[in-house]
């Protein structure tokens, strides 16, 4: 039977290797020119040395990677999936052509983003997501020349700045904006985690390599703002009632990651919103079955945010369903055959519950004040949102109609969250009543050359 | 803008590609490791301001590097709006900014028929 796997990272790679040894056609369509997703982004070409740069986490995906490529999946590089149907019909793009095809089966392999900043300057060349500035690193060896302000929240901050100290970068600052007390809060969650007790260690072990190089370092920075004209010339905070500027041509911003929800907006999946992670959540079932719609999958941080290891566990939990619906023989037996997964997945996500209550992004870096721009694209402030409210607005898909916010070429990637919560927080109803933006196909853009040598494809 | 911004990470030397290809941006004749991204080979480059935004005119800058923002759309090779982020430069490549709202060339103008 025909399975189509769209993402190459953890979950895809391992959910495509399973579905392959039980003799099914696969095929993975991804973007990037290797596998690896964004965590492991570059893989197979990092040298030893960029590797060691990132760390053993990193060099981990070597083996699944080497897995995948040995699997007898065929691999699309640099395949763009466009459009995706209900009835699993996939569009998409590769080497300038378009193409369909029909899968009896579709894993959404598609991963998470970075959680938008809306802050004032935050369009500033200059700023960029700390994310970003990994994928940079790991995928073209591209590291800041200059010192560099690191300001937000969460796990990829640390690790970031952690691996800029190995790799010679100077951090002019850490910016925080947890404090003491968020961890503290969060402490009782750690007795669930105990069975997480490396990762702890890990990140423990990641802040104090910050400390011990005495980079200046801010817990519970407030009122963040990027100033500049044509760039990045400084950012100013609050410390302890304090306001500070520091001045930099180069500031990274980071708090936390979502799932990117592009595709199961696009089906028209439902998505419940999560008060924990301040994010939408496809639903779906622990196989990751979307409600509702018959043969197609999400594997990976898609579900929720959890991690590589967790997506390896899914993407093996997806395959295992993927394969008892082909295979009705398989069928009966799946609950039983998951177990060993659904254990070693509840250990891969055991730290999550502390993650997220420490470093659940601050409500005014979500929820912007009325001067800072929301969709970047437009150049939509969050006070013309709030404007359009009292004008009667009742969702973010009538937003864009007053405005074009969210309709400009990200389709709302990049403000769709903040929309949500500046609406739902202007009326005080709850997210799931206030929606989320309509999206439609085409997901990236396609020319009308590229549409024009359309031709149908086989697995 | 004259500090260097952006440099390629130290790798050990016997690692690292001595491949570079050279591009054109905006009449300038530039270089970068072979294949990196477009907007890594840019920045690499010390451009940092790759378009201006459609509706203000203000610059802009990649801000995800990995295809969801859009902030990083260039001209390549005669196409706009391509994702410089998702795009692997190439030699001879030729990269113009995007200044604001695209404007049409009309080619023929006649009757129509």
């Amino acid at each position: 039977m025909n399975v189509a796997i769209i993402g190459a990272g953890p979950a895809g790679m391992v959910a495509a290797t399973r579905l392959a040894s039980r003799n099914h056609t696969v095929t993975v369509l991804d973007e990037q020119p290797q596998a690896g997703g964004q965590i492991w982004r570059n893989i197979t070409g990092a040298t030893t040395s960029l590797a060691g740069i990132l760390g053993p986490d990193y060099a981990a995906g070597a083996s699944v990677a080497g897995q995948f490529a040995a699997s007898g999946a065929r691999h699309l590089r640099g395949a763009t999936v466009w459009d995706l149907t209900r009835e699993r019909r996939l569009h998409y793009l590769h080497e300038g052509q378009t193409h369909t095809l029909t899968a009896d089966a579709v894993i959404l392999a598609t991963g998470a983003m970075e959680r938008p900043f809306p802050i004032p300057g935050w369009t500033l060349p200059g700023v960029m997501g700390a994310g970003a500035a990994q994928v940079l690193l790991k995928g073209s060896g591209t590291v800041p020349a200059t010192p560099v302000v690191i300001a937000g929240c969460g796990p990829l901050l640390y690790l970031i700045c952690w691996q800029y100290l190995r790799a010679n970068v100077q951090i002019a600052a850490v910016l925080d904006t947890s404090s003491g007390r968020d961890i503290f809060q969060a402490s009782p969650a750690l007795l669930q985690g105990l069975a997480a007790v490396k990762d702890i260690r890990k990140g423990l072990s990641m802040i104090n390599a910050i400390k011990e190089k005495k980079i200046p370092f801010y817990r519970g920075v407030q009122n963040l703002q990027v100033r500049g004209e044509a760039s990045v010339r400084s950012i100013s905070f609050e410390h302890q009632g304090q306001t500070h500027e520091l001045e930099t041509p180069l500031v990274l911003l980071h708090q936390g990651v979502v799932p990117n929800t592009q595709f199961t907006w696009l089906l028209r999946a439902a998505h419940d919103w999560s008060e924990t992670g301040a994010c939408w959540i496809p639903k779906a079932d622990q196989w990751g079955r979307l409600h509702d719609l018959e043969g197609i999958y999400l594997a990976g941080d898609g579900q929720s945010i959890a991690g590589a290891q967790a997506a390896v566990t899914r993407g093996e939990l997806a395959a295992m369903a993927v394969d008892a619906q082909l295979n009705p023989a398989q069928a009966a037996s799946l609950d039983s055959r998951s177990q060993p997964l659904l254990s070693r997945l509840k250990k891969d996500m055991a730290l999550r519950p502390f993650l997220d209550a420490a470093y659940m992004p601050k409500r005014e870096n979500r929820i912007p004040q009325d001067d800072t721009i929301v969709c970047r694209c437009e150049e939509v402030t969050a006070g013309q949102i709030r404007e359009f409210v009292r004008q009667g607005c009742m969702g973010p898909n009538q937003a864009k109609s007053f405005s074009r916010c969210g309709m400009g070429p990200c389709q709302g990637r990049m403000c769709g969250l903040t929309v949500t919560e500046v609406i739902a927080d202007q009326l005080q109803i709850a997210q799931e009543q206030a929606g989320y933006y309509r999206i439609r196909a085409p997901l990236k853009p396609v020319t009308l050359a590229e549409l024009a040598g359309a031709s149908d494809s086989e697995f | 803008m004259n500090t260097v911004l952006f440099r390629t990470v130290q790798t050990d030397r016997s690692e690292a590609s001595a491949q570079t290809v050279s591009f054109d941006f905006e009449g300038r004749q530039l270089h970068a490791p072979k294949g990196i991204t477009v907007a890594a080979a840019l920045m690499q480059n010390q451009v940092l301001h790759f378009r201006d935004s459609p509706v203000s005119g203000q610059p802009r800058a990649p801000y995800c590097q990995m295809g969801v923002c859009f902030e990083c759309l260039v001209q390549i090779n005669g196409v706009q709006n391509r994702q410089s982020c998702m795009t692997t430069i190439e030699e001879g490549m030729v990269i113009r900014m995007q200044q604001g709202q695209t404007t049409f060339t009309v080619i023929q103008t006649g009757e129509e028929q």
